[in-house]
């Protein structure tokens, strides 16, 4: 029933439907995001089962996260950022060598026509439940030779495992970090990498004894990667 | 009457053991699967893209040659604490003690399963 009504929605942005350019951007985000995402951090209060029944991440803290532009963008053309969905698991199935991802599993996600994409962005970027957590930041944007950067985050840190550091190269099951310059906030960057379960207490990614540098070079290596993609 | 308490308390024993090998099967499927795969032998999504391969936790050889306090120390502090690859991760930030422990209670199972 779900997937109906995320069809008619994804049908209804792709004919331009009068009436919806017309809704309050807040409802409209609720309608048609918030089938898939979370919009509140009420998920935080469930049990750990919640993560593996997710659609889609949540977009509850979008407003600390994400850069608008890249937003704008995105909503109008959507691009597979995490390899094996939201939920990996979920999406795997065997292959002549071991785990394969399951693309078929995979949902497209609907673009959205141009004003309303700006008009969500704007209200995406309203959700800022944290704050505190970026103005405790204190990343500040450097630069690190790409050759010692790619060292560090796959020999040294193992970022490598899970995430993809170029088209095809890395892990699958978390998402691809190769545009994550462009699609977040440094700030955020930084915190996440430093204490992912601060965000997002059922996150997949480790919250390991990393010091500030050493998260700060790994912000500087995807800035000189991100910086770099079209 | 004591018969009958016994039997209850077997039963709830049975209940929370299984609940435990629940919780432990959970917890892998969330967080271990995507490396050491859905059937534990390795050969997870990602693995194809390490450069040192996960271990097998179907392997009975290996994983009988590791005591249960070695497992826990490694899914808690991670390969680099028992000098192994660092591709393994701290899981000690995201999990909890019973996690872990229920973790390697199914890690347990998963070896015994070629049996």
């Amino acid at each position: 029933m779900k997937h109906l009504f995320s069809l008619g929605v994804a049908a209804m942005l792709a004919a331009g439907v009068p009436g919806a350019a017309k809704a309050d951007t807040a409802g409209d985000v609720q309608q048609q995001c918030g089938t898939c995402h979370a919009l509140t951090h009420d998920y935080a209060t469930l049990g750990i089962q919640e993560r593996a029944e997710r659609k889609a991440p949540p977009l509850d803290f979008a407003g600390n996260k994400f850069q608008r532009a890249w937003l704008v963008s995105w909503l109008q053309n959507p691009t597979r950022i995490r390899p094996a969905g939201v939920f990996p698991p979920a999406h795997v199935k065997d292959g002549p060598n071991g785990d394969v991802v399951d693309a078929a599993s995979l949902a497209e996600h609907p673009a959205v026509p141009a004003a309303q994409a700006d008009a969500m962005a704007d209200y995406l970027m309203t959700l800022k439940p944290f704050d505190d957590l970026i103005k405790a930041e204190t990343y500040q944007p450097g630069t690190i030779a790409k050759s010692m950067g790619k060292m560090n985050f796959g020999k040294f840190k193992g970022c490598d495992a899970c995430h993809q550091d170029a088209p095809n190269s890395g892990g699958v099951s978390g998402p691809e970090l190769y545009t994550a310059w462009i699609r977040l906030q440094p700030a955020f960057i930084s915190a996440y990498i430093a204490n992912p379960l601060a965000w997002d207490p059922h996150t997949l990614m480790p919250k390991g004894d990393i010091k500030a540098d050493a998260v700060h070079k790994l912000a500087d290596y995807l800035k000189v990667i991100g910086e770099k993609q079209p | 009457m004591k018969k009958l308490l016994l039997a209850a308390s077997v039963l709830a024993v049975g209940a929370v053991a299984h609940a435990e090998g629940d919780r432990g099967a959970q917890l892998y499927t969330m967080y271990c699967t995507q490396c050491h795969g859905a059937h534990g032998n390795g050969k997870g999504i990602n693995a194809a893209h390490m450069s040192v391969q996960p271990r097998d936790h179907s392997d009975i050889k290996e994983m009988s040659a590791r005591t249960d306090d070695e497992l826990f120390k490694v899914i808690q502090q991670g390969g680099k604490s028992v000098n192994k690859s660092v591709l393994m991760p701290i899981w000690g930030g995201n999990l909890t003690d019973d996690d872990i422990h229920a973790l390697v209670g199914h890690l347990r199972e998963l070896c015994c399963q070629k049996d």
